[in-house]
């Protein structure tokens, strides 16, 4: 399994679309380090820089509708190869989220009003997100306040991310 | 108990059912294009099973940029190319035969009515126009579609738009399609198929409802379906005329996959077309959406006719007539892209190319290529391009460029322009 957590990146706007997250144009590459200093290159959010904003990260916290427009696998292998294996959002277009389970990473779905408040309270400062995978929890700190929230995954997603993705859980019952 | 098609669709091909939620579904077709399947390929080679479930349900093309434009295209063919014949799939297209997959497949008769389909490309979802279950898919579920003939997905929930009323002068399918999604929003139908229905539907070619369903993706939908009908029969005769002694016999078994009267939606939208006006893209969401004559008036660099959205005969015919006799604007980069060769040859046959030329257009090969910014008309900063595709995303066709949506005939009127114009200026 991947190791999930760290230094969180908020990203305070929603359908961020798949081109933002990696622009087509490297979509000729083949290998997946070749996207590494491509993430979020085209994304407009304002006051978003991102060679200050993206250092360190491990986790992404956002609002709806994240990765929508193309079905492009390049957008979770371009989050993985930058250390990032967990987004949070209010919700995921399909192919993006289910992109994400097939990698065996973790796309993670909160209520809007946890999301306001994940904004409200960590949303400026600097903050980590620790994931207990087994029990469905992140515990978000910034130093001064610490909360935990639980979150809920379909088996089906949780068994992906466990069996390292889809390839392999495949492979072996079809 | 009433069923979705999706629902029949799902309950005809389920070959598993891992967890209460999750249907795993034979697949009729897996389609294959050269950016998201050499990833697969090189991935399978990787772990010793460099095999496919099917040859034959396996349907390749190298379309997004063809001809090749440096080493790494090049080689993204090569490696689709390579894998098609080293694997028998016969159904593979390359330079001369090639075109956009969503509009070369179809035209190939490879889609049926109540079929399953995957592909590593979000626009996927036209081929529901056929009455088929067509999803957009990322490179591991291609993947395992390649080796094991199957994919997974939720249960389908639909919604259903029924479009009525009749479309004014200047209204095309894009038109109601970009209505469709500046009502529901680019969110509005995700995890959801969209059912299209109504006398709208009844009464549009299978181009136009590709139009529609092309994009339903747009507001987050899995497929976009149109319910199979004499329409989908006629366009289909061709291939299945050995199968069926009679259209009227073909039309009864399709009539399997429609949806039940009273089948269960999630949610029901009555849009009434009579009212709609050409519509046109503002900013940098498919759902941000205005009427073309709100945008007048506004500077244009170039214009592009093309890709699986609007890239078809009806299509350029469409242009063509408001094109016919005129000449596009000095400060206008206008560029045709016919979506298959089959559509260049009639379009060439009957004379709608040399309008285009006469006009002034650049008429290209067929290739996805601008749509996304990979060749062929790629922006530079600050420029704005009228466009018939389907997304304006920031940087989607250059970095720093702005793309309009529209229909080809509100692209052909700002060809002459050289400003968004709205083209019953131009058919009167």
């Amino acid at each position: 399994m991947k190791p999930f957590g760290g230094n969180v990146l908020f990203l305070d706007r929603s359908d961020i679309n798949t081109d933002e997250i990696i622009p087509a144009k490297y979509l000729t590459e083949i290998s997946k380090e070749a996207l590494k200093p491509h993430l979020l290159e085209d994304l407009k959010l304002e006051g978003f820089e991102v060679s200050r904003d993206l250092k360190d990260k491990s986790a992404i916290v956002t609002r709806k509708n994240f990765g929508c427009g193309s079905s492009r696998e390049h957008a979770p292998w371009a989050l993985e190869v930058n250390g990032i294996h967990i987004v949070v959002a209010e919700n995921f277009a399909r192919i993006f989220r289910q992109n994400m389970f097939n990698c065996g990473m973790l796309a993670v779905e909160l209520p809007g009003e946890t999301i306001d408040e994940l904004f409200r309270i960590f949303g400026t400062s600097e903050t980590v997100v620790e994931v207990d995978f087994e029990n469905d929890r992140l515990t978000f700190s910034n130093g001064k306040t610490t909360k935990t929230y639980s979150y809920q995954l379909s088996p089906f997603d949780k068994t992906l991310v466990k069996a390292g993705g889809w390839v392999e859980y495949a492979d072996a019952k079809y | 108990m009433a069923k979705t098609i999706a629902e029949k669709i799902f309950d005809a091909h389920e070959v598993d059912r891992p967890f209460p939620d999750v249907r795993v579904l034979r697949l009729d077709r897996v389609f294959c294009h050269e950016i998201t399947t050499p990833t697969a390929i090189d991935d399978l080679i990787r772990r010793g099973k460099d095999r496919v479930f099917d040859p034959d349900k396996i349907k390749a093309v190298i379309d997004h940029v063809s001809p090749a434009k440096d080493e790494k295209t090049a080689l993204q063919g090569k490696i689709l190319r390579d894998w098609a014949r080293r694997h028998g799939i016969k159904d593979f297209f390359d330079i001369g035969s090639n075109g956009v997959c969503h509009a070369l497949f179809p035209e190939k008769g490879f889609i049926r009515p109540g079929f399953t389909v995957i592909m590593g490309d979000s626009h996927t979802c036209t081929h529901g126009a056929f009455g088929a279950f067509a999803a957009g898919v990322g490179t591991t579920d291609l993947e395992v579609g390649i080796l094991k003939g199957v994919c997974a997905f939720r249960s389908p929930k639909s919604m259903r738009i029924n479009l009525v009323g009749h479309p004014p002068k200047g209204v095309f399918a894009k038109d109601i399609i970009l209505g469709v999604i500046g009502k529901i929003g680019v969110n509005g139908a995700t995890d959801r198929v969209i059912e299209f229905h109504g006398p709208v539907i009844s009464a549009m070619s299978m181009e136009s409802r590709m139009t529609l369903c092309n994009m339903a993706v747009e507001a987050g939908a899995t497929s976009g379906i149109c319910q199979p009908d004499e329409t989908t029969v006629e366009y289909l005769w061709p291939f299945i005329k050995g199968e069926y002694s009679s259209r009227k016999k073909a039309l009864e078994d399709f009539s399997q996959w429609k949806s039940d009267p009273d089948a269960a939606y999630e949610q029901v939208i009555d849009f009434d077309v009579s009212t709609l006006e050409p519509l046109v893209t503002f900013g940098y969401k498919p759902d941000q959406v205005k009427p073309v004559r709100e945008m007048e008036g506004t500077r244009v660099d170039q214009v592009y006719i093309g890709s699986c959205t609007n890239g078809r005969y009806e299509d350029l015919d469409e242009a063509a007539s408001v094109l016919k006799g005129k000449k596009i604007h000095p400060n206008i980069r206008g560029i045709l892209a016919p979506a298959t060769p089959d559509v260049f040859r009639k379009a060439v046959e009957t004379g709608i190319i040399k309008i285009f030329l006469d006009a002034g257009f650049c008429v290209t090969n067929p290739t996805c290529g601008a749509c996304l910014g990979m060749s062929n008309g790629v922006l530079a900063p600050g420029e704005v391009c009228a466009s018939t595709t389907n997304r304006n995303f920031n940087g989607r066709m250059g970095k720093g460029g702005m793309i309009h949506l529209m229909s080809p005939a509100t692209a052909a009127a700002t060809a002459i322009a050289g400003v968004i114009t709205n083209s019953p200026l131009y058919t009167k």
